[in-house]
């Protein structure tokens, strides 16, 4: 299937010019939970791209018969239901991980990236675009996740996907790990030096 | 007795802050918090809010969902703990809007000064994050209501700070790039650094 530019732009977009983080301000609820390692945080990307794209896509397969006045509930039922195949699925085959992430799966359904995209995007536009819409912004979440999420690991644990990486000899020679990157003032100062590097760069300005 | 319950309550809103260590309501603390009348106005309302819900998520939970939870319908077979997520955000928005129905006829100035922000609850994380945590946990029916409104109290006294330290910064001159979000996600690391002090504070 060839991409028109249209569905083009609606997956690129959100990735660095767009991010849904850090320009749109949305889903920040649970991205920082999950950052302490990067097992989880991909993990986690996963299930966020999965449950973003298939319910942009089923929401705007219905998006003609759905009432104007009850949509926020329908929107809510299906992205419930997609939460809840994503959440048996990972217990299935992921347990261990599934157990780390704890309360954070089932938080996806009030993740402000799903609703937003939904309300924002997947109501006026055909399942095709909505599905690369949900892709896209799916990952551009999941940019920042795995970001914060490599400092995060490196710098307060010296791991990297649990394999140590920092050499023996450093640690000799002094080096601590930094235990506050694994608490969570570290998640937040890192992300807002991440949103500060990235709003830099694409020169975005807040009011 | 009370003392436990009084850990509890202190642990919920201090030590583990639903918001500054569990990061639970990001969303709307990050949009609200620009003037102090509007966070105090939200906080007070996810205190309500959350103290309501929580305890009526552990009765749907306890009395319809859990693992062989119908035994008093006669059915111990049936786990429909799969449900639970579903079940508790069409609980949420519905307390939401009932919450919204008996202020609006009993309290109208209260349903006033609380405006838009009744509604836009039913989709903050720290509510639905308020339930999940109290089945993970596996806390008693008195414990999520001392838990509920604890971690309201949490949020509300996050978010009223975060709105009296902004209302400060428009005052200084903050680099282009960091303005807005950015510095705002630096100071809630700083506080969320001064909410950690309380850590190993045990009653």
């Amino acid at each position: 299937m060839a991409l028109d530019s249209k569905s083009k732009q609606a997956f690129t977009d959100p990735l660095i010019q767009n991010n849904p983080i850090t320009s749109q301000i949305l889903g920040i609820c649970s991205a920082l939970a999950v950052t302490v390692k990067m097992d989880t945080a991909v993990v986690m990307t996963l299930a966020v791209v999965f449950v973003l794209a298939f319910s942009n896509t089923i929401i705007a397969a219905m998006r003609k018969w759905i009432p104007g006045r009850v949509r926020i509930i329908v929107q809510l039922t299906v992205i419930a239901s997609l939460v809840i195949l994503a959440d048996q699925v990972l217990r299935a085959y992921m347990y261990d991980i599934s157990k780390q992430l704890s309360v954070f799966v089932g938080l996806i359904i009030t993740n402000c990236i799903v609703m937003g995209r939904a309300e924002a995007f997947a109501m006026q536009n055909p399942p095709g675009r909505a599905f690369m819409d949900g892709l896209g912004n799916g990952l551009g979440y999941g940019i920042i996740l795995i970001a914060v999420a490599f400092f995060r690991e490196i710098f307060g644990s010296g791991t990297f996907f649990g394999i140590p990486i920092i050499p023996q000899a450093f640690y000799d020679a002094g080096y601590a790990n930094a235990g506050l990157f694994v608490l969570s003032p570290g998640a937040f100062i890192i992300l807002g030096l991440i949103i500060w590097g990235l709003r830099t760069a694409t020169k975005y300005e807040e009011a | 007795m009370l003392e436990h319950y009084l850990s509890l309550a202190t642990k919920a809103i201090f030590i583990e802050n639903i918001l500054l260590a569990y990061f639970l309501g990001m969303c709307s603390f990050l949009a609200i918090s620009k003037k102090v009348e509007t966070s105090i106005g939200l906080g007070f309302a996810v205190v309500f809010v959350l103290t309501i819900t929580a305890p009526v998520n552990w009765l749907i939970h306890t009395y319809f969902l859990q693992d062989s939870a119908l035994a008093w319908l006669g059915l111990p077979d049936i786990d429909l703990s799969f449900l639970n997520f579903i079940a508790f955000i069409a609980v949420i928005a519905a307390m939401v809007q009932l919450v919204e129905m008996i202020l609006d006829r009993y309290f109208p100035t209260l349903y006033i000064s609380l405006g838009i922000f009744l509604p836009l609850i039913a989709v903050n994380c720290a509510i639905l994050g308020g339930s999940l945590f109290m089945v993970e946990r596996e806390y008693t029916l008195a414990e999520t209501a001392v838990f509920g409104f604890g971690s309201g109290l949490g949020f509300f006294l996050a978010i009223s700070t975060m709105a009296a330290i902004r209302h400060k910064l428009r005052y200084s001159n903050v680099p282009s790039g960091l303005r807005g979000l950015g510095i705002t996600m630096l100071l809630t690391g700083l506080l969320s650094m001064a909410f950690m002090a309380f850590s190993g504070i045990d009653l």
